[in-house]
């Protein structure tokens, strides 16, 4: 057998062996998108396939977002299992249309007959100094949307994990690629590529007693950060990682915050209308009792993305989630 | 140097001269739309076929009378009449081999029945009982698709998958006039060519986009047109000439079967009645132009030919209209009964495994109807 993509190591490379493996044990799997053959993609996640399984299983397509969808909605019909790449998370706008109409309601309108097994990657999010329409948070757009799963990985391990999971999937799945997380290393062991994790399941990172830290994806290492610092200030704070945003897994986030009686929702994409909001309402509604704090949310900032120059200021980081927990000393009228 | 000439020293030389990667000449449709039936030509087509076409075209035509009467008697939410537009709905069904795939569009119910589906469950959608009534597996038919010219993609990444796999299928998209302005029908026109996937794209011009005449839709000096852009033969055919529509996709899916990649077919025809029930057309269209078609209607064409070829006499006639008026009556029939329709399944089908969040749902519905069914719903 061909030796992969020397040692992955690195989110990316983790993505990529996640594709070639998935290619490999299933030849109905086909790959394909902008760039992502000769190049290997712009962020090279696909570096490789194409020389390994041909252009016509990891293909560069004309440049058309609704295209590439469109064609993979026909693909996925006639019993193939596409991944496409939207390049960029603002370059999947133009899609949206055969996303909402086609992929996310093929399984309902047909009463099941026609599944759609398709699996949609989109790098997005920000903190890689892109210019504009290169750092869009889009999550909430694809969680408003019946039919679809949404996952994001924050770890190497889920990388792999989860687009295993997402290609294996018979219903259409987001996996949202934390662009900033995909130079980050950690101890996974490329040799022994980790099981295929279930979607729809959250993990707790980080054990504490004092407060809940929920976020998903390229937050996740920032609520670790801050969790540490927060030690300094007498906070224990427990970090969970949605992993799933769709299904959500109220189970486990709900027993972290009965167990803390403190939460905060943390995440790059606006606050308003936004992920955070539809989770600190689950979690009110399900733990209220046992709350000491209103449920508060660090997110970006309800604005356009800003310039790269001034994207600091906008993404949530250590002080800002450690004002909000300092806040959860909640006294009634306060 | 001076700086001018300096300029002159870098200037880069010209590029080659421009060749087109295609001749584009075989490719333009011809200026006269292609007719059979009433010209030499029809001398030569097969009169089974021509029979065929006559009895299929003739129980469209009772079809969009009977489903429209349904919408007046409230057991059809819409209906998009093909009035007028038979022949196409009939050769772009009858032009498929068992193992091809039909792509139509909302309008294109007749189409989806003269392919052999059931006339209720093709009904489905407009009825409102559920989105698609059938398996499209079993017939090898697309859901009727409402966003205009989504479609047209579906039917290229079909027909691409399928020559992936080595299978010979061909797959048809219909679209409308309007239809051909959407980005989808570029996208979808453009990848099917690059492609070479096996598709025929055939657009039924009927004059209007609900109101919009074509004239205000583009300014192409005709859809078919349009293909030679692509890299893609364009043809024109007589959309009402059901012959002439039949031999020219026939022609498209021979081309497309053999390994010619995709050919884009504008049919000319007309939309007789409003866009649907709900439409009224008079606002934008003078009677004098739907009179001026009626000359032209696809099954006066087809009678006039059989009939002067002594192919079909008053007998052969009445025969093809006694077995559309049982169509008709079946359809009636089991029309008027209520659909038994189950409110949980509402939650069947969202995923191939239903979320908790779902399930969680479909247990606060199954409560509200208990009360219901025992009185105590407050
Ligand atoms: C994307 C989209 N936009 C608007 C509509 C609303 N709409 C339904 S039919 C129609 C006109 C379509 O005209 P045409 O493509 O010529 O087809 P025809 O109705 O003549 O068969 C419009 C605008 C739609 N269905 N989809």
């Amino acid at each position: 057998m061909t030796t992969v993509a020397a040692k992955p190591a690195t989110m990316a490379q983790a993505f990529g062996r996640a594709l070639r493996d998935a290619m490999a044990a299933d030849p109905s799997v086909h790959v394909l998108g902008e760039d992502v053959g000769t190049l290997g993609g712009v962020f090279r996640v696909t570096d490789g396939l194409a020389k390994e399984f041909g252009d016509a299983r990891c293909t560069d397509t004309p440049l058309a977002e609704a295209g590439i969808l469109g064609t993979a909605v026909g693909m996925a019909m006639y019993g193939l299992r596409p991944v496409v790449e939207m390049q960029f998370d603002a370059f999947a706008y133009p899609g949206f249309e055969q996303l909402i109409s086609h992929v996310a309601k093929m399984r309902n309108r047909t009463r099941g007959a026609m599944p759609m097994p398709l699996t949609v990657r989109v790098p997005y999010g920000g903190g890689i100094g892109g210019v504009e329409h290169h750092s869009d948070s889009s999550e909430a757009y694809y969680m408003a949307t019946p039919g679809l799963h949404v996952v994001t990985p924050a770890t190497v391990a889920d990388a792999y994990g989860l687009m295993r999971a997402a290609i294996a999937s018979d219903d259409p799945v987001i996996v949202l690629e934390p662009k900033r997380l995909y130079w980050s290393k950690d101890s996974w062991n490329p040799e022994h590529p980790t099981d295929v994790e279930p979607i729809g399941r959250a993990v707790v990172r980080r054990t504490g007693s004092s407060a809940t830290l929920i976020t998903y994806g390229p937050s996740v290492p920032v609520c670790m950060e801050a969790a540490e610092a927060a030690r300094a200030e007498g906070w224990d704070l427990e970090v969970v990682d949605l992993r799933s945003l769709v299904p959500f897994d109220d189970e486990t986030v709900s027993a972290s915050v009965r167990r803390t009686g403190r939460a905060v929702v943390v995440h790059e994409s606006g606050g308003f209308g936004g992920p955070g909001g539809e989770i600190a309402a689950r979690v009110t509604e399900r733990c209220f009792h046992h709350l000491e704090a209103p449920v508060l949310r660090v997110a970006g900032f309800d604005i356009p993305y800003p310039p790269p120059m001034l994207e600091r200021h906008h993404l949530p980081g250590v002080d800002r989630i450690l004002d909000a927990v300092a806040r959860l000393q909640w006294e009634a009228g306060s | 140097m001076t700086v001018m000439e300096q300029r002159d020293a870098y200037r880069p030389t010209p590029p080659p001269a421009w060749q087109p990667r295609t001749d584009p000449a075989p490719l333009l449709p011809d200026a006269e739309p292609f007719r059979v039936l009433g010209t030499d030509a029809a001398a030569k087509a097969d009169a089974r076929l021509l029979h065929q076409l006559y009895a299929e075209v003739v129980r469209g035509r009772r079809y969009n009378a009977q489903a429209t009467a349904l919408t007046k008697q409230g057991r059809l939410a819409v209906y998009p009449s093909s009035t007028g537009q038979e022949a196409c709905e009939v050769a772009a069904a009858l032009v498929l081999e068992e193992r091809d795939w039909l792509f139509p569009s909302y309008r294109d119910t007749l189409a989806a029945v003269a392919r052999g589906l059931d006339p209720v469950q093709a009904l489905t959608l407009l009825r409102g009982d559920w989105h698609t009534g059938y398996d499209p597996r079993e017939h090898r038919v697309a859901p009727l698709c409402t966003p205009l010219a989504t479609q047209l993609p579906h039917a290229v990444g079909l027909a691409h998958a399928a020559r992936l796999k080595g299978d010979d299928v061909v797959a048809l998209a219909m679209v409308g006039d309007g239809g051909t302005s959407e980005g989808d029908f570029h996208e979808a026109l453009n990848f099917a060519a690059v492609w070479q996937a096996p598709v025929v794209f055939l657009v039924q011009n009927n004059g209007f986009a609900i109101s919009v005449p074509l004239d205000k839709q583009t300014a192409a000096p005709s859809l078919a047109h349009k293909a030679v852009g692509y890299g893609m033969p364009g043809r024109l055919v007589d959309g009402n000439d059901a012959a002439a529509v039949h031999e020219v996709l026939a022609e498209a899916v021979r081309h497309a079967r053999g390994g010619g990649g995709p050919t884009l077919v504008e049919a000319i025809t007309y939309r007789m009645e409003a866009h649907t029930n709900a439409d009224d057309a008079t606002r934008y269209r003078v009677d004098a132009e739907v009179d001026a078609w009626r000359d032209h209607d696809p099954i006066l064409l087809l009678e006039r030919e059989l009939t002067d070829r002594g192919l079909l006499d008053e007998e052969g006639i009445r025969a093809v209209r006694d077995d559309a008026e049982k169509m008709a009556a079946d359809l009636r029939e089991r029309m008027n009964q209520d659909p038994v329709l189950d409110p949980m399944d509402l939650f069947r089908d969202v995923y191939a495994e239903q979320t908790t969040q779902l399930r969680e749902q479909a247990a606060q519905l199954r409560a509200e109807l208990d009360a219901e069914a025992d009185g105590t719903d407050r």
